[in-house]
């Protein structure tokens, strides 16, 4: 029977439960549209017409829309507009939409979105990244000078130098996979004109600001004229950034042009042709290392397909290269990292970003240098891995917060038993242990470590707000300019805001906030949420409690700095007020107990030509093991248990923090054993969840999750995040466990074990 | 045709015979606690009961469960609002996150725990198999499955809620 140390306390556990919480596809409005995208079959192509005279004749038709009415802005793009919401002459990949059909009913609509004809002359398919590269490739967006959507460097330190000082080099390479988000709620956006003119929004997305910024665009309107409101999202993972955003701008385009609201839903298959995927990445690597165990050099070239548009890619090759030594001193390093475009589907944000490809590279280098150098590889981590005050590899000092590799490095390794387990490993040789044991069974345990930059980063502006607003009974109203995707953002919230106010959670209520109402602060993505909203709601809340102290300084007979909020009350020297009592007392003296509080990341710097500088303001740290056996004469893998342990500064919500290990163990799990998106000539051929294989609970060990927490100075509440760093380690840990139970490596996701026929 | 629902009979409409179960649980009555996540039946959010047993409603037609009792997640709940020990132990456990697979989840347990009351942990893993969540890692799903089987070996409440 499971323990319960802690309930976990979620403010929407009630209505998701009982099946009351309305996700966008359970909402209804009178007089609702349906709206469907069109595909063609191209891959890459020249549109000559789209003819839709057949489609709009269809039954129940209201209107086909193509590029030509948009009455705004054609192109979105987080960094670079090159995405055309609809295509307009070129077609570059086989997600890419063509018209949308709007008809009174979802069937009518789809029905009518096989007769829209298009026109188009195909033109050849660049789906290699590395024949992309090569000059005079044929050139996926003509307004571009090549294929290279960028080109990160990192430059430390005398490589030469270094790799000739090595006792040994270390030369591998590496591959990984496209893989899919597989959020269980597909896409769904419904746009309401409201009388005011203005075009409400509700959709399944992670960034409500965003998806204003893309919605008025394409609308050609104003900001303030479009309003995105929150509804409960069936999962993001990064994956509800760019095509979820563009889902309601193309919804919000159909009601504006019908001046009726418009629902479009996806189908599995829509989602998973059309969406961004995680960039399968092609990697080398050179680790030259002395005989005392200490890294000297490395060298890195990774190329990462970013398809057919932009999106996040310079972003998430960015921490690719900031992250591509993993959490260890180097002092020699030459790093290239470059995302290219080709006529794949695109690719883009997904939890990790960037760190789930080089982390499986690096993992293992580091486990084989180990062993080439004869020494235990938890030990040649200890010797190598960063320590407090240590420079990172872009020449950032690690003074501001706790380093806490070690911390979690000893968990896992203490908790797991790892070094008992280790000294069982198979290596190739079938050894019976015991009689629960197949004599085929190869025995095999592996770990591995991670550094990762917390929030943006010299990725962008990073900053973030929230609303206190106590009602005159004492009941509080508490708006964040976060996002709900699941994660337990809003309990978070509310929790930090109950504990720095010192009253009880219940009497917390989250209001979510629509775009109109909260200043934009930024997507809810990079892990940034319980970190920036959270510093957001301490220091609203200190701001409130400063006011209310200075006013009721006088009731309480002691200075206003005496003042203490606890237990639902306000205490100072012999008094004490009631909340309720306090705030009612506030309202007496005209005082509005209200506060905007907000947070404004520390400073980062980043010189991109020699890729140095403070790439984060603050780094979390995890450890994660799993022990497996592998059949010899089948190569079926199964894992016997996994552990994780991660310092997310300060646990908020436990139980919800360990919901978030559990997941990412489990989607690292299926990075390394069972997903990949299969493409055919760049069309996706797994296009539903019977051919796109998540894991199963089947497929899955039990679990071990071990929190640790070095409270950061860096966040007013202490706390960092831990969505991705839970997710970055499972494929290296497998990979080694792999190696460590059949002797072999693999340097290919999904790992197949192959058994000699 | 009739079915039961959540304790009512439900009179069906013919044109709604057709149907799968799920559009019209969605689309007729407004119960959209049942989810579409796939359309073909690999997600199991669409997970109801039909006469006690776990059915994917995305491949169920309504005119092949005439005269079936069907219990949807809106009919978990006791009438004044209290969770089932179920639902309150999903809750408990920190078994939601995004909360899509929720429902289907919750039901293929139910369906489970009215057939054998006391599941090991690996039956409860193997029973919830046939639903996706991309959340959790099922793990304090299946925490809070085990931690509420024991309301289900008391002879009372299984032969209440077996409906």
């Amino acid at each position: 029977m499971p323990s319960l140390k802690n309930k976990a306390w979620r403010n929407d556990a009630f209505a998701k439960v009982t099946g009351q919480a309305r996700y966008t596809d359970d909402l209804k409005v009178h007089n609702m549209l349906h709206a469907v995208p069109v595909y063609t079959d191209h891959v890459h192509a020249h549109v000559k017409e789209i003819r839709t005279a057949a489609a709009g004749a269809m039954p129940g038709v209201v209107r086909v829309i193509t590029a030509r009415d948009c009455p705004g802005s054609i192109r979105f793009g987080q960094i670079r507009q090159d995405y055309p919401m609809l295509v307009e002459e070129t077609i570059r990949s086989h997600g890419d939409v063509v018209a949308i059909v709007v008809a009174e009913s979802r069937a009518q609509a789809k029905a009518a979105a096989a007769r829209v004809d298009v026109d188009a002359e195909a033109l050849p398919a660049l789906l290699d990244p590395d024949e992309a590269l090569k000059a005079g490739a044929a050139r996926v967006h003509q307004s571009e000078e090549s294929n290279i959507v960028n080109h990160h460097k990192i430059r430390r330190g005398d490589i030469a130098k270094r790799f000739a000082e090595s006792d040994f080099i270390l030369e591998e390479e590496f591959a990984t996979q496209r893989v899919e988000h597989a959020y269980i709620e597909p896409e769904s956006a419904l746009c309401v004109p409201r009388g005011d003119g203005v075009m409400e929004v509700y959709g399944s997305m992670q960034p409500p600001f965003s998806t204003r910024r893309c919605t008025a665009a394409m609308l050609g309107v104003a900001l303030s004229e479009v309003e995105v409101r929150s509804v409960p999202v069936g999962g993001g993972f990064g994956g509800k950034d760019d095509t979820a955003a563009i889902v309601c701008a193309r919804t919000a385009l159909a009601a504006r042009l019908t001046g009726r609201p418009v629902k479009m839903t996806y189908d599995r298959e829509w989602s998973l042709r059309e969406s961004y995927k995680r960039h399968p990445y092609r990697a080398r690597y050179r680790m030259g290392v002395g005989v005392d165990g200490l890294i000297k050099a490395v060298e890195a070239h990774l190329v990462a397909d970013a398809g057919a548009y932009c999106s996040t890619t310079p972003f998430v090759t960015w921490r690719s290269a900031v992250q591509c030594c993993g959490p260890y001193r180097v002092d020699a390093v030459h790093g290239d990292v470059y995302g290219v475009y080709t006529n794949n589907g695109f690719t883009g944000a997904m939890r990790g970003f960037g760190s789930p490809q080089v982390n499986f590279c690096i993992e293992q280098l580091i486990d084989m240098a180990a062993e080439r150098a004869g020494i235990d590889p938890i030990e040649f981590r200890r010797r190598n891995m960063l320590a407090q005050g240590d420079e990172t590899i872009t020449g950032q000092p690690l003074d501001n917060h706790t380093v806490g590799l070690e911390h979690v490095l000893d968990r896992v390794v203490d908790e797991f038993d790892y070094a008992d387990k280790l000294g069982r490993c198979s290596r190739g040789r079938p050894r019976p242990r015991g009689r629960s044991r197949d004599a085929d069974d190869l025995y095999g345990v592996g770990l591995a470590i991670s550094y990762r930059g917390m929030s943006l980063g010299a990725e962008g502006m990073d900053f973030n707000a929230a609303i206190v607003n106590v009602q005159f009974d004492g009941s509080i109203l508490l708006e964040v300019a976060v996002h709900e995707n699941g994660q337990g953002a809003e309990s978070t919230m509310v929790l930090i805001l109950a504990e720095e106010m010192g009253v009880k959670p219940e009497r917390i209520r989250y209001r979510q906030p629509s775009t109109s109402n909260i200043p934009d602060g930024g997507p809810t993505v990079a892990s940034r949420a319980t970190l920036m909203g959270g510093s957001a709601v301490v220091d609203a809340a200190r701001k409130l409690k400063k006011r209310m102290a200075e006013i009721l300084a006088p009731r309480l007979g002691c200075a206003p700095d005496a003042v203490r909020f606890e237990k639902d009350c306000v205490v100072g020297g012999t008094e004490s007020l009631s909340f309720d009592e306090a705030v009612h007392l506030l309202f007496v003296e005209k005082e509005f107990p209200y506060a905007f509080g907000e947070f404004k990341a520390p400073t980062v710097d980043w010189d991109e030509a020699t890729g140095s500088g403070r790439a984060y303001f603050t780094y979390v740290y995890g450890c994660q093991a799993v022990e497996l056996v592998v059949n010899a004469k089948t190569g079926k893998v199964t894992l016997l248990g996994a552990a994780a342990a991660h310092d997310v500064g300060r646990a908020i919500n436990p139980p919800m923090v360990l919901g978030q290990f559990y997941g990412g163990m489990a989607m690292g799990i299926g990075y390394a054993l069972h997903e990949e998106v299969l493409l055919d000539e760049g069309r996706v051929t797994n296009l539903n969840l019977d051919t796109y294989r998540i894991p199963r609970a089947r497929d899955l060990p039990e679990m071990k999750g071990l929190i640790v927490e070095n409270t950061d100075p860096n966040s007013l509440s202490g706390a960092k995040g831990v969505a991705e760093p839970t997710i970055e380690l499972m494929a290296p840990a497998i990979a080694n466990a792999l190696y460590n139970a059949t002797g072999k490596r693999y340097h290919r996701l999904p790992m197949k074990v192959e058994v000699a026929p | 045709m009739k079915l039961t629902l959540n304790d009512s009979v439900v009179d069906v409409d013919p044109a709604w015979q057709g149907e799968t179960l799920l559009v019209f649980l969605r689309e007729a009555l407004d119960l959209t606690g049942a989810k579409s996540g796939c359309a073909k039946g690999a997600c199991g959010s669409c997970t109801v009961l039909v006469d006690g047993v776990p059915k994917l409603a995305c491949k169920t037609v309504v005119k092949d469960v005439a005269g079936c009792t069907i219990v949807t997640i809106e009919g978990m709940a006791a009438a004044d609002g209290t969770l089932h020990p179920l639902q309150q132990a999903f809750v408990d456990h920190g078994a939601i996150q995004c909360g899509f697979c929720t429902p289907g989840m919750v039901l293929r347990a139910h369906g489970l725990l009215l057939k054998k009351s006391r599941p090991t942990r690996v039956e409860i893993r193997k029973a919830l198999s046939a639903n996706l969540c991309r959340c959790t890692g099922y793990q304090q799903i299946i925490d809070a499955v085990e931690a509420a089987s024991v309301h289900y070996s008391l002879p009372d409440a299984v032969r209440e809620r077996s409906r």
